[in-house]
């Protein structure tokens, strides 16, 4: 995926990174480390008018935002967290492209206050590129407070670029910041970048490269491209040159790499690297003041978070806790919403009697498309907006890390990346939320293993179906609510979801991902008060809403498909009962029946809808039922020849299969790819069919089939 | 040589040389761990791996495997 060759070649690149802009509009770069605090000094610049997307064809978010300032009107882009420049990820290709390319007229870059010298290597490198450069050293106010002082003037005199201290969260510098912006952006202030001066075989090169940089290079600076020569980023080159004749490209190629036939990329990377970093100690030796006694405050706290005898079972008590405030927070809104829905529905129909609408026409439209999408808003709407928040909070707090780095050994077993078990839990929110977060994940080959198992953990469209199957079949008495032996066996399903989840991991590793790269760094940021109004908005509208529009649209044509398909009738029998008819032998050769099957497959686009569907075509109503209670729910099953083998079997056919519509879209978005798609679809399918086969084999041996 | 993976908790060491290779070696480049940079070695994880360590005043988890491709000496 991503940018081929011949999309790069006709300068695409451009295109991508050009934003929009009317006259005297000036375009802001937003440039920084993970952590920095980034997204707080955007969102305090922007406020809440923001626009987030992805970058086009690539996974990697997009957002940009507007903001005024002295009359001038500024686009701000909010360029992904990177580490450095070097393209090494889908992120800093990005980041870079986007300095490169994008027609900024100022570019902002946000440093840690408290870890300054890791942040000056990406300062360097923008320098190198542009001298509209503003450096905004952010969270100056947690400085202070670890005893960490940080002499402004100093660094601006030493790097020849404007600094602002700031606290974005207090808005602290902001002011200062937009000003000295503007000036940048206007060409009244002109930063002179002191950028790192190498040792003199590289110069040397440098100087040698550099006229035909200046000739060719579109405009950009002559020095980065001549440096790029010679660490040998082809893909770029190829796309800054394309304007050359491909013959007089190879040749002068050809002769600039033939002069330094001793310079292999590595060393130059290695060299370059050094030296940032060099200057980066020298200036925060001299610059940045700390008292070491203070700094220790995340150490101690860390002490207990992430210890041996704590970090696990404070862990398990954190999780516990927010499924169980997402899981009986949600109820009450939940039939709140579908209350009032339901009514809806029957003003609708009303509406459809008076206006003498056809009955196919009420059918499809309201008892087809409307139920169904009542129906997936009302059960998915509440928990995930109750579970992202408090998901988002953990991970505003710093904590989210520090669970991944606990956990990790376990996942290391499996082949795996800590951070799996985040994306994991957000897959108990939703699988495909938990497939977008999976971006988390920097290393190729463990995000593939995350996106391509993240279906193992029951959603909570799949909760409700699990929870009410065990419940009829294993409570001591029906009707008497969720009892013990049910929240067991509940849990029981989750630990055998991450079972297989560990172990399609290790097998995946093994067998269709070998070879892809595999890294493991894991940064811990310090520890953070989060900011309840961010944490909000970033988690519903990032979260909930875009997870909520995706199913809303593929469940509503879904409705209208389930409604035809049951009211229409060849002979005596509808167009499910005849499909159950055929799939029945299959179905009951791995414990259960054409009807159930036949519900899996219409349940597709969303996985709340299987258990309606299944009801609706045992009674045979033609439009979807909610069961009324817990005890006719159970003789329904058991007038229709369910076994606590059938039972079993549901809960692990529902636990295993395939992901729904919405999952598996994303997952084709996010790893671009028909044949990655096809096997998260495959592989569940296979092993839940197999599980059940196994299992109804065992119960026909024992005789309890 | 030593390996980083072999220094005990609470040393500090400064990097020699890496062997890592490809996006490895410009993720730990980019992280800062250049010849010469000072490493402190802060915890250990709940079984004894991944490990913390103090790279320029930033935390970072390394596992083993990954570790043991950059080879320090003592501070």
């Amino acid at each position: 995926m991503g940018l081929t060759f011949q999309s790069t070649q006709s300068c695409s690149l451009a295109d991508i990174f050009q934003i929009d802009k009317k006259e005297q509009q000036n375009v802001i770069a937003l440039a920084g480390n993970p952590n920095t605090g980034k997204s707080t000094v955007f969102n305090v610049l922007t406020g809440l008018h923001q626009h987030t997307g992805n970058w086009p064809g690539k996974t990697v978010v997009n957002a940009s935002g507007k903001y005024k300032y002295n009359g001038s009107d500024n686009i701000l882009v909010d360029l992904p967290g990177t580490y450095s420049l070097f393209a090494s990820s889908a992120e800093e290709e990005v980041a870079r492209d986007f300095i490169c390319f994008g027609n900024s007229d100022a570019v902002i870059i946000v440093c840690d206050a408290t870890c300054l010298e890791r942040n000056l290597n990406l300062v360097f490198q923008v320098m190198e590129l542009t001298d509209k450069v503003v450096l905004c050293i952010n969270l100056i106010d947690e400085a202070r407070k670890k005893n960490i002082q940080i002499d402004a003037k100093g660094i601006e005199k030493e790097l020849g670029i404007p600094v602002v201290l700031c606290a974005a969260r207090n808005g602290t510098g902001i002011r200062e910041l937009k000003e000295t912006v503007n000036k940048v952006a206007a060409g009244v202030m002109k930063p002179k970048p002191n950028t790192v001066l190498y040792d003199n075989n590289i110069e040397d090169r440098i100087n040698s490269i550099k006229p035909v940089m200046e000739e060719y290079g579109r405009g950009i600076n002559s020095r980065w491209l001549a440096l790029r020569v010679m660490d040998g980023d082809k893909k770029l080159l190829e796309s800054i040159f394309s304007n050359i004749n491909p013959e007089v490209f190879k040749e002068t190629f050809h002769t600039v790499r033939a002069s330094e036939v001793q310079a292999d990329k590595m060393n130059i990377r290695d060299e370059i690297t050094k030296q940032l970093y060099k200057k980066a100690e020298e200036i925060t030796d001299k610059y940045v003041k700390k008292d070491v006694s203070k700094s220790d405050r995340d150490r101690k706290i860390d002490n207990y978070i992430t210890s041996g005898i704590f970090g696990i079972p404070l862990m398990l008590l954190v999780l516990a806790f927010i499924f169980w405030v997402t899981v009986s927070g949600a109820n009450i809104p939940s039939s709140m919403i579908a209350g009032l829905l339901f009514r809806l529905e029957d003003k609708l129909t009303l509406l459809s009697n008076n206006l003498n609408a056809p009955g196919w026409l009420h059918g499809i439209l309201i008892l087809g498309l409307f139920r169904t999408m009542a129906w997936v808003i009302s059960v998915m709407l509440p928990p995930m907006a109750i579970f992202f928040p408090l998901f988002t909070i953990l991970e505003d707090l710093g904590y989210l890390p520090r669970v991944a780095f606990n956990l990790d050994h376990l996942f290391k077993k499996a082949c795996a990346h800590g951070k799996q078990c985040l994306t994991m839990c957000m897959g108990f929110g939703c699988n495909a939320a938990g497939i977008v977060s999976c971006r988390i994940i920097e290393s190729p080959r463990e995000r593939m293993i995350a996106i391509l198992t993240n279906n193992f953990v029951p959603c909570n469209g799949r909760f409700p179906t699990l929870i009410a199957v065990s419940s009829i079949f294993l409570a001591a008495k029906a009707g008497t609510g969720f009892g013990i032996l049910p929240a067991l066996s509940v849990t029981g399903l989750v630990i055998i979801g991450i079972a297989v989840t560990l172990l399609v991991s290790y097998g995946l590793s093994k067998t269709l991902l070998k070879g892809i790269p595999s890294t493991f760094t894991l940064e811990l940021p310090p520890y953070r008060i989060p900011q309840i109004g961010r944490v909000l908005y970033t988690s519903i509208i990032d979260r909930t809403m875009f997870v909520l529009w995706r199913a809303v649209i593929v469940a509503a044509p879904a409705g209208i498909i389930t409604w035809i398909l049951a009211n229409i009738y060849i002979g005596d029998l509808s167009i499910i009962g005849h499909t159950a008819t055929i799939l029945n032998p299959f179905a009951k050769l791995i414990g259960l029946d054409g009807y159930i099957l036949t519900a899996f497959l219409l349940g597709l686009p969303a996985n709340e809808i299987v258990l309606p569907i299944l009801l609706m075509s045992y009674l045979s109503t033609g439009t979807m039922i909610e069961f009324e209670s817990m005890e006719s729910l159970r003789s329904i099953l058991l007038e229709h020849g369910w076994t606590h083998l059938t039972a079993l079997n549901v809960m692990l056919f529902c636990l295993l299969h395939w992901p729904c519509a919405t999952t598996l879209l994303t997952i084709k978005k996010e790893t671009g790819s028909i044949k990655w798609t096809a096997l998260a679809a495959v592989i569940p399918t296979g092993i839940a069919i197999a599980v059940c086969f196994i299992t109804s084999i065992i119960f026909r041996i024992s005789g309890r089939a | 040589m030593l390996k980083l993976d072999d220094v005990s908790v609470g040393k500090n060491v400064t990097v020699n040389d890496l062997s890592s290779t490809e996006l490895l070696r410009e993720r730990m480049l980019a992280l800062g761990l250049t010849k010469g940079a000072r490493i402190e070695v802060i915890r250990k994880g709940p079984s004894g791996d991944p490990t913390v360590y103090n790279i320029r005043g930033a935390m970072i988890a390394l596992r083993k495997e990954e570790a043991s491709l950059v080879s320090v000496v003592p501070f």
